[in-house]
């Protein structure tokens, strides 16, 4: 029955082929199913992350979110994890990209896949999810207030983590983006100028702001949840998957 | 909005209690970003760290301003002698 889903921790071969863990969670009838990496926020791979996964799975895909901070803190606390990882710098851009394809490999390996498989990334993961349409193999990507997709990067930046506008003739898939106009990382005028350049590039996109929303709309515990921005941006990213998924 | 921008103090003989007890710290990351906990769209936040091993604070700003003058002004007012071998500026 839709909705009924099973969800687990497993491991996969993330990137240069170490076992890193992530959480899947899928539709327990037999089907064919588009699959879905779930890119985590930069505060780690937490439990509202998790109810995203599963919401997915809910809705009828197989969804993968893997813990980006496995190497650095094995079974610490997401918070703990995510702590650690940030002082370090953050996850280097090649490493992500190994792990989203290994993470679409896991999906697209199950019995119940289709073979198309798309990516979303919140806050920094809306970032990491934008680098891995234009480096993964990929069918569909959804941006939610990624920050420094363009832009400057502020001098002395700590994380490894710069502009991404050069990949823009690279993209392989669509692109669903999704922002807030309160937003300051990323602002608004910075997306429209990102939606020009793929523009420019015939890259097919489609971007949204959203009014009196800012960071981290689609977060439930958190301050900055905007009720309507979430379930209207919820609504789009379910459109747009059944478009590019199916 | 999360700015990313982390300040890196190293720390010496310097000691925070966790879950685990006392241990030694290597440095403090000072950061402005969402807190996990606290109910706040933003925070002062400080790990004080060794490796994976924290102690954690997220402070609202006005708390997290009082807190670093209250150190500034026990540091200064520190009687003559007491840190001895302790350099107090920078």
């Amino acid at each position: 029955m839709r909705g009924d889903l099973h969800a687990e921790t497993i491991t996969f071969a993330g990137d240069g082929g170490t076992e890193i863990e992530a959480y899947l969670a899928r539709p327990v009838d037999d089907g064919s199913y588009g699959g879905v990496v779930v890119i985590h926020h930069l505060p780690g791979y937490d439990a509202t992350t998790k109810e995203i996964v599963r919401r997915f799975a809910a809705e009828g895909y197989n969804a993968l979110c893997p813990n980006l901070y496995s190497r650095e803190a094995p079974g610490a606390a997401p918070d703990d994890a995510a702590a650690l990882v940030r002082a370090q710098g953050g996850v280097p851009d090649e490493r992500l990209s190994g792990d989203v394809a290994g993470a679409a490999a896991a999906l697209r390996a199950l019995p119940t896949s289709n073979g198309r498989v798309g990516s979303i990334g919140y806050c920094s993961g809306g970032r990491q999810s934008f680098l891995a349409a234009a480096t993964v193999d990929l069918q569909a990507a959804v941006d939610c207030y990624g920050a420094f997709v363009v832009g400057e990067v502020p001098e002395g930046f700590p994380l490894k983590a710069g502009p991404l506008e050069h990949l823009v003739p690279s993209l392989r898939c669509p692109v669903l983006g999704l922002f807030g106009m309160d937003d300051t990382y990323p602002p608004p005028a910075d997306m429209e100028r990102l939606s020009g350049l793929l523009d420019d590039a015939g890259k097919p996109h489609s971007f949204h702001y959203f009014e009196g929303a800012g960071h981290a709309f689609f977060s439930p515990d958190r301050p900055s949840y905007r009720p309507e921005a979430a379930k209207e941006g919820w609504q789009l990213i379910l459109d747009f998957y059944a478009e590019q998924l199916s | 909005m999360c700015t990313y921008e982390t300040a890196h103090v190293p720390l010496n003989d310097s000691s925070g209690k966790g879950v685990a007890g006392w241990f030694g710290l290597e440095e403090a990351t000072v950061y402005l970003d969402h807190p996990v906990d606290a109910p706040l769209d933003h925070t002062l936040n400080i790990d004080f760290r060794r490796g994976a091993d924290r102690v954690a604070v997220e402070l609202d700003p006005r708390g997290a301003r009082e807190l670093a003058v209250a150190i500034l002004t026990m540091l200064d007012g520190a009687p003559v002698g007491l840190l001895k071998g302790a350099p107090l500026h920078g």
